[in-house]
């Protein structure tokens, strides 16, 4: 029965097995988009995450009273509105990470991690259980970001959180913070991901 | 609870309560937030004019010249800095869609002998690494205390005294002709500035 899912798994299979970015290449876009820095990554997986949770528990919520006909409409309503108000907020109280993340924002709302687990998750099981999957997707999501942002960053700037390890002058590998650099990093850290992860089972 | 069935009546209902809701609660976000975000912006401008002018007691922004020019779409913005009814210098605008990747936007505090007291980026898109270079330190420091009618704002490249951004020449060479135009606007207009306190 669905009720009887177990939480902890609900909860991990979006951190290992089922990551949003490693395993089930979903939202590629943000996820190659902003990680030229670790803090930039984790500013827009945080940003995603609230958006996942807030839509999965309204669409829980409603699912009854959607007809299954609009139900993709109804979702991207919900979906968008969440995004404007953590853009309104961003933009009045983090204007920092507001400038950094810029265009990205308002691509939360087409993320197809968000519209995917609405339909996918939110729209079958009940409140607790979408939670619960909003958190772990949410998470993995949050961890892959930011360990690409990291990869990046150390490579690419010789720094980590804006601390620089590295003289101001030195070479650092410029292509990694550059678009073709996100491509071969997140390439890799996938390859690792997957290698560790069947091995672990 | 049963799932709604598929019927004409019942699609328009819960597809007009949905957007109702969302218009209503994205109306009162607007609403509350509308005044931190104007708070923050203004800030913004504030630190880069305490950064780039000299020490002063009035309040630029409410003196804003703002001032219309055949080079720039928009008008110029000038921001004159008074102490003790003084005229200690002027931050200008000074704008370039020449940049790597478009527009670029600094902020040039000149004292009232046209020197640059010193430069702010407020806002630019170039490559992460190469061309943010220009907020450095190392590059900001070689304009301070210049004159650009004798400094050459130029890249060394073009035969100007501005040494360039190591892979981003363009960025360091668009920022000279942003500078430039910042210092022609101030010329142009410093005199009135130090008469119109008076």
């Amino acid at each position: 029965m669905v009720e009887s899912i177990n939480q902890k798994q609900n909860f991990l299979k979006g951190i290992v097995k089922d990551n949003p970015v490693f395993v089930m290449l979903l939202g590629m876009c943000p996820t190659l988009g902003v990680t030229s820095s670790a803090f930039n990554g984790l500013g827009m997986g945080v940003a995603t995450m609230f958006v996942l949770l807030m839509s999965n528990i309204v669409v829980s919520l409603i699912k009854s009273q959607v007809p299954s006909k609009v139900r993709i409409p109804a979702f991207i309503i919900i979906i968008a509105s969440f995004v404007t108000i953590v853009e309104m907020v961003l933009e009045a109280f983090i204007p920092f990470l507001y400038e950094q993340l810029g265009i990205f924002i308002p691509l939360i709302v087409v993320n197809c991690l968000i519209l995917g687990r609405a339909e996918a998750f939110a729209s079958k099981n009940n409140l607790i259980s979408s939670i619960i999957d909003a958190l772990g997707m949410g998470v993995g999501f949050v961890i892959a970001l930011t360990a690409l942002g990291a990869a990046r960053e150390i490579l690419g700037s010789g720094s980590l959180f804006e601390f620089k390890f590295v003289s101001e002058d030195a070479n650092t590998f410029i292509l990694f913070i550059l678009p073709p650099g996100a491509f071969i990093a997140l390439a890799y850290i996938t390859v690792l991901f997957n290698k560790i992860s069947i091995k672990n089972n | 609870m049963k799932k709604k069935k598929d019927t004409f009546i019942n699609m328009v209902v819960s597809l007009f309560a949905i957007t109702i809701i969302a218009g209503f609660s994205l109306g009162y976000v607007n609403d509350i937030t509308a005044g931190p975000k104007a708070k923050a912006k203004l800030e913004q401008k504030v630190n880069a004019l305490r950064l780039v002018l000299p020490t002063f007691d009035n309040n630029p922004v409410d003196d804003i010249q703002l001032i219309k020019s055949d080079k720039v779409k928009d008008s110029v913005e000038i921001y004159p800095a008074y102490l003790n009814n003084e005229f200690v210098g002027a931050a200008v605008i000074g704008t370039t869609d020449k940049g790597f990747s478009g527009l670029i936007k600094i902020m040039v505090g000149f004292k009232p002998n046209g020197a640059i007291q010193n430069i702010a980026v407020l806002e630019q898109k170039e490559t992460p690494g190469l061309g943010t270079k220009m907020k450095g330190e190392k590059f900001l420091k070689q304009f301070r205390n210049m004159n650009p009618s004798k400094f050459n704002l130029k890249v060394k490249n073009d035969g100007g005294e501005v040494d360039a951004l190591t892979g981003a020449t363009i960025t360091a060479r668009a920022f000279g002709d942003a500078a430039q135009m910042a210092f022609d606007e101030f010329i142009k207009y410093s005199d009135s500035l130090i008469e119109s306190k008076n």
